[in-house]
């Protein structure tokens, strides 16, 4: 789960580490008030989750209400990189003398947090680590052991920090990590750490991402929201507890399974098909599960046709049978399915379908067969491409 | 011969009085696995149609001399009963549980890499099936036959896929191994694959990766350096896009990074015929081993 700039911002000001003080804001009037109490110069900063927002227009300066009030407006409903501008952080001006970097991230492949830190701040950190990579000092952290004092001073020496800073550098970088631990962060980024004239450290941006499968122990991350990047059929989905990722072609696709349901995007993909959306029905579903699965699937207008592969482990092919033979009751698509149906209780589910003669419903033995011919049905004139 | 699990194994199950705990053990006796006991705070005493209960690993360890264990609590409490069974003095543990906080499966990873006579397979795994000896988890045995090929894989129902292709064309396993699709699995690519390796019965070794994570190239380059049988690799998802997590948790795309076609050039490149399809799997098997 990714976080907005100033929902991170907030959480860091939880665990005591220095960020520019800020409001957000979802009007124009919000905005306008919040900018009065923070005073100016101040920033107005669009919260959308995407990389260099501030060149694409979403962050402008204000020196006064009228400004405010104007940046507020040109930048509240803006379409940034494909996501709407919803809500806008305020915050007042900083002073910058240095800009750094520093993270802390869940290495897999190493399995212990990773730090990072650097004093080439303010760009984009995976650019530096390819020009220069000895401008980037590493280390990973004991997980049963933490952050100890060492590793804040192995890493300041290590980025060459004028010497006054060192401590600081080293306490924030403890204060980082932190949070990084009690908030059960898969990210956390400072981009830029900047240096201000009184010589202290300020966070200035915020990239967190949370663990999802740890929000049930931090019931006040589990609330937080991205207006911008909400879809309204992963929102139903969610509603429906089903894993569902859209992606942007015109084949539905329901699987069992994560592992299968990417193998069945992957085929249809060889066979020439754009897949619309992940979506993984989950070990053992129940009839009431698929029948929810279809509404989602065929709510997406670009979906021409769908395919439903399913190998039955603990899912059992006849509940698989029943909940589609119930959503063609309920919602009575008119696109064309495809049904691969294998595993456990595949011959009565086969069955089930058959004796049911839904409309435009096409049975396949194989994952092969099922990905080639939902292919066709969408595209009856050829491949798209 | 098989790996993990065999005539030798006896089962205790945490969380066994729970509705998929008790099924799922039980599935697994009626398959042949000695399931010896069954561990749920507060229940000690009861039983489950005839497996003693306890209340502590170390109580049902010191009674029925198990020596696997199969954790099925749910995820708050299932770090605490993985690290309750290893100091109990079990020695293989198999973690069905999905979703597990991440940082959770850090502390037990790393605690257990130093307690080298402990083997986690796990989390959110399927667990691991040696066909006609015993079943531990919750892999449909009915689809698979002794046989000798090993299958490693960090997803279930895409190893019931590529299994079942293989038993169309009559192969069967030694042991199906599902080491789960988290951001932290107990045991590697890496770990299986040299089991197999040592293990006599097993002539061909069959891995089924997905995006996400370095374990395939690291797999890769050890299979070059150090493995001896052939190995075919499937990799599934090709058409995933960066940044959108595909229903596994470890199955995220950052970068370049974990990419499925970085996946398989490496695997290529270290001499491992991979697949394209899960049909292929059987096919390059056929070419391999004979049909």
């Amino acid at each position: 789960m990714d976080l907005l700039e100033y929902q991170g911002k907030q959480l860091f000001a939880r665990h005591g580490i220095p960020v520019p003080a800020g409001e957000p804001a979802r009007t124009v009037e919000e905005a306008v008030a919040a900018a009065k109490r923070i005073g100016f110069p101040c920033a107005i900063k669009a919260q959308v989750q995407v990389g260099g927002r501030g060149k694409l227009g979403g962050i402008k300066f204000a020196a006064d209400e009228s400004q405010a009030r104007e940046h507020a407006a040109a930048i509240l409903g803006m379409d940034i990189r494909g996501l709407v501008v919803r809500e806008l952080w305020i915050e007042g001006a900083s002073q910058i003398e240095d800009e750094y970097y520093a993270s802390f991230v869940f290495d897999r492949g190493a399995k212990a947090p990773l730090a990072l830190f650097s004093t080439r701040g303010g760009m984009d950190i995976e650019q530096v680590a390819e020009e220069s990579p000895e401008a980037i000092a590493s280390l990973h952290i004991d997980p049963l052991i933490g952050f100890q004092p060492f590793h804040g001073r192995r890493l300041a020496f290590g980025a060459g920090i004028p010497g006054d800073l060192v401590r600081p550098a080293g306490a924030f970088l403890e204060q980082l990590y932190a949070v990084f631990v009690a908030e059960e962060a898969m990210l956390v980024e400072v981009n830029p750490l900047i240096v201000t004239p009184q010589r202290t450290l300020v966070a200035l941006d915020a990239k967190v991402t949370l663990d999802g499968n740890s929000l049930y122990r931090h019931p006040d991350n589990a609330q937080l929201r991205d207006l911008s990047s909400e879809d309204p059929q992963e929102q139903m989905a969610k509603e429906r507890d089903l894993t569902y990722v859209k992606l942007d072609g015109d084949i539905g696709i329901l699987g069992n399974g994560a592992g299968l349901v990417m193998s069945t995007l992957d085929l249809v993909a060889q066979h020439g098909g754009a897949p619309a959306n992940f979506l993984d029905a989950g070990g053992g579903a129940k009839a009431d599960a698929i029948t929810a699965a279809v509404e989602v699937i065929v709510w997406d207008p670009n979906v021409k046709a769908v395919l439903f592969n399913i190998f039955g482990g603990i899912t059992r092919c006849d509940e698989v049978a029943r909940g589609l033979i119930e959503a063609f009751e309920q919602i009575k698509p008119t696109i064309p399915f495809v049904v691969r149906l294998d595993g456990t209780n595949g011959e009565e589910g086969r069955a089930l379908l058959q004796a049911a003669a839904l409309p435009n419903v096409h049975a396949a033995s194989t994952m092969d067969e099922a990905a080639a011919r939902v292919v066709e049905l969408a595209h009856p004139d050829g491949p798209r491409r | 011969m098989s790996v993990i699990v065999d005539h030798d194994t006896r089962l205790c199950v945490s969380g066994i009085t729970g509705r998929e705990g008790s099924f799922h053990s039980l599935h697994n006796r009626a398959y042949g696995t000695n399931v010896v006991s069954g561990v749920t705070p507060g229940k000690g005493g009861q039983d489950v149609e005839g497996i003693p209960v306890f209340n502590t690993f170390h109580e049902a360890v010191a009674a029925t001399a198990a020596n696997t264990a199969m954790i099925f609590v749910p995820p708050p409490f299932a770090a605490d009963s993985i690290l309750e069974a290893a100091e109990s003095g079990i020695a293989t543990i198999i973690a069905i549980t999905e979703g597990i906080p991440a940082h959770d499966e850090l502390r037990v990873y790393t605690h257990l890499r130093r307690t080298p006579q402990v083997r986690l397979i796990g989390p959110n795994c399927p667990g691991v099936l040696s066909p006609g000896k015993a079943n531990v988890g919750i892999i449909p045995a009915a689809f698979f036959r002794p046989g000798n090929v090993g299958v490693v894989s960090r997803s279930g129902t895409l190893t019931y896929q590529v299994g079942n292709e293989l038993a169309q064309r009559g192969f069967g396993n030694s042991s199906i191994v599902g080491i789960g699709g988290d951001p932290v699995p107990g045991s590697s690519f890496v770990d299986i694959i040299d089991l197999f390796q040592a293990d006599p019965e097993t002539e061909l070794i069959v891995m089924s990766g997905e995006i996400g994570g370095d374990a395939e190239e690291t797999a890769a380059a050890h299979i070059a350096a150090e493995i001896t049988k052939p190995v075919v690799a499937y990799i599934a998802g090709f058409t995933a896009p960066a940044g959108k997590t595909m229903g596994h948790a470890g199955a995220i795309v950052s970068g370049s990074r974990g990419t499925a076609a970085a996946k398989a050039e490496a695997l290529e490149a270290a001499g491992v015929r991979v697949a394209k399809t899960p049909t292929q799997v059987a096919e390059i098997a056929v070419e391999l081993l004979g049909g």
